[in-house]
């Protein structure tokens, strides 16, 4: 799976570009977080707080022009998502004037 | 010839500013973790090489970054590939991993209500004395955590929320441990204060906290103007050579202690304002004291204008301005209680950041004053350390 992750974690796990993921089959929200903090867990934290384990208020979750961040963790990615023909995108929210 | 290097932590990364002994020309490195607030930087008094660093964001939370290096390569600890691996072989840490410990508890909220405590970030990183591998951590909501690994794993000291925690209310500024002291002779004592709650100590290594406030007065910000807890300490200062006397910044006032905290008098004394955040001791001078005075809780800039640092050499009560070198019209900065400090040289050297971004340095105890560094993001933090 294709993952974005927002510039300042890029620059915390040291990649740069899409990252390219393994999530168990079926893939759900909460599979790609738990993959990637797997993989990468110097990001467990920032996207996800500790023991809460709940999306960070500033952080939002985007799949096929759809917003998920406010769905359960256990809900399924759209097909295009899973195949790697769009990507799982983590954005850090807007804010400013 | 001795060298000094700065640890500046700002709203939009940190900087290093690097000098020889003389203190004239710097060098500016960074910014470090660009875009990132650093609430604090500091280095470890065993080894000027191991640095530590809390790097926070309102988006990400909170990331301890640590340097082995003085500050040209940062990593979160325990996510070095040397050090801990993944079985993939990728960042293990956990650095950025604070949890209160046993029954989270409440503390009084805005509405009078019990609210839970909320981990947002560490203010101050204060490492040991004695071992490069421990240092405290001061939190908000107000807690103070320890490492002993290096800053890979962190553990809350809960006794301190014990201290009348359920009567903690925070003020604008939020409610944090914002200040931690260490006793070189006691390695038991500690010291804390916290925003809108007081002064704390504890004489078992931190397991145990008694509230310190005995004297303060907080008549324009508490029901009772004496109360135990929940005046708002903005800063505490202890001279290594004697740690039983403290200076204290209060919200409102300027205060001292001769028993550690049993009890404070107020030496305010001619001071322009004694609002104010920072408050520091010369390096060789117990009873030379430094404060920044600010004209109000309603305006958080310097009166009339002038930036003026304010020095007492008779531990308190007289206090006389120094402006040479300082912008004594249309300053209308502020100077956070963490963006002050002083070096171990002789003559003392003595530091200071503002919310303007500019970090200002004298070489000879305060007497004259130039800006090492004018346009930085607003400074959050400033400490010192004195190489050999």
């Amino acid at each position: 799976m294709r993952v974005v992750l927002p510039y300042h974690l890029k620059n915390l796990a040291r990649i740069e570009g899409e990252l390219e993921l393994d999530v168990p089959s079926p893939a759900t929200v909460g599979g790609v977080l738990d993959a990637l903090e797997a993989r990468f867990p110097v990001l467990r934290g920032t996207v996800r707080d500790h023991g809460t384990m709940k999306r960070r208020p500033f952080i939002r979750f985007f799949a096929c022009k759809e917003d998920m961040s406010l769905e359960p963790p256990e809900t399924p990615l759209p097909e295009e998502v899973v195949s790697g023909k769009e990507p799982f995108l983590i954005i850090g929210a807007m804010a400013g004037g | 010839m001795s060298k000094i290097r700065v640890l500046v932590g700002t709203k939009k990364g940190a900087f290093v500013l690097s000098s020889d002994g003389k203190r004239k020309k710097w060098d500016v490195s960074g910014p470090h973790f660009a875009g990132w607030e650093i609430y604090h930087v500091k280095g470890s008094p065993v080894d000027p090489n191991r640095i530590y660093a809390s790097q926070t964001s309102g988006w990400f939370g909170q990331i301890i970054q640590r340097s082995d290096d003085g500050g040209k390569t940062w990593t979160p600890p325990g996510s070095n590939p040397e050090d801990l691996k993944s079985p993939e072989g990728f960042p293990k840490g956990e650095s950025n991993k604070f949890v209160y410990e046993g029954n989270v508890g409440t503390h009084k909220w805005y509405d009078g209500t019990q609210h839970p405590w909320e981990f947002k970030r560490i203010w101050h990183l204060e490492p040991s004395l004695t071992d490069p591998d421990v240092v405290y951590g001061g939190a908000e909501d107000a807690a103070i955590f320890k490492t002993v690994d290096g800053g890979k794993t962190w553990k809350e000291f809960p006794g301190l929320r014990a201290a009348k925690g359920s009567l903690w209310q925070p003020g604008a500024g939020g409610m944090a441990v914002h200040t931690i002291l260490l006793d070189k002779n006691n390695a038991n004592r500690i010291f804390v204060a916290i925003s809108a709650a007081g002064a704390f100590r504890s004489e078992d290594g931190g397991q145990t906290w008694k509230p310190i406030n005995k004297g303060l007065k907080s008549q324009f910000e508490l029901p009772d103007p004496d109360a135990e807890v929940g005046h708002c300490v903005h800063r505490i200062a202890m001279h290594p050579s004697r740690p039983n006397v403290l200076f204290m910044q209060k919200h409102w006032d300027v205060l001292r202690t001769d028993n550690s905290g049993d009890l404070w008098q107020d030496v305010g004394g001619n001071l322009p304002s004694d609002f104010g955040f920072p408050i520091d001791v010369h390096a060789h001078e117990p009873n030379t004291v430094y404060v920044v005075p600010i004209k109000s809780d309603s305006d958080h800039y310097p009166p009339d204008g002038k930036l003026r640092v304010c020095r007492s050499r008779s531990g308190g009560n007289e206090w006389e301005l120094l402006t040479k070198g300082l912008p004594q019209k249309d300053c209308y900065v502020n100077v956070l209680r963490d963006a002050m400090c002083v070096d171990s040289l002789e003559p003392c050297g003595i530091y200071f950041g503002t919310t303007g971004g500019q970090v200002y340095g004298s070489a000879d105890s305060g007497d004259t004053w130039e800006p090492i560094v004018r346009d930085l993001p607003p400074v959050y933090s400033v400490e010192v350390q004195t190489l050999a």
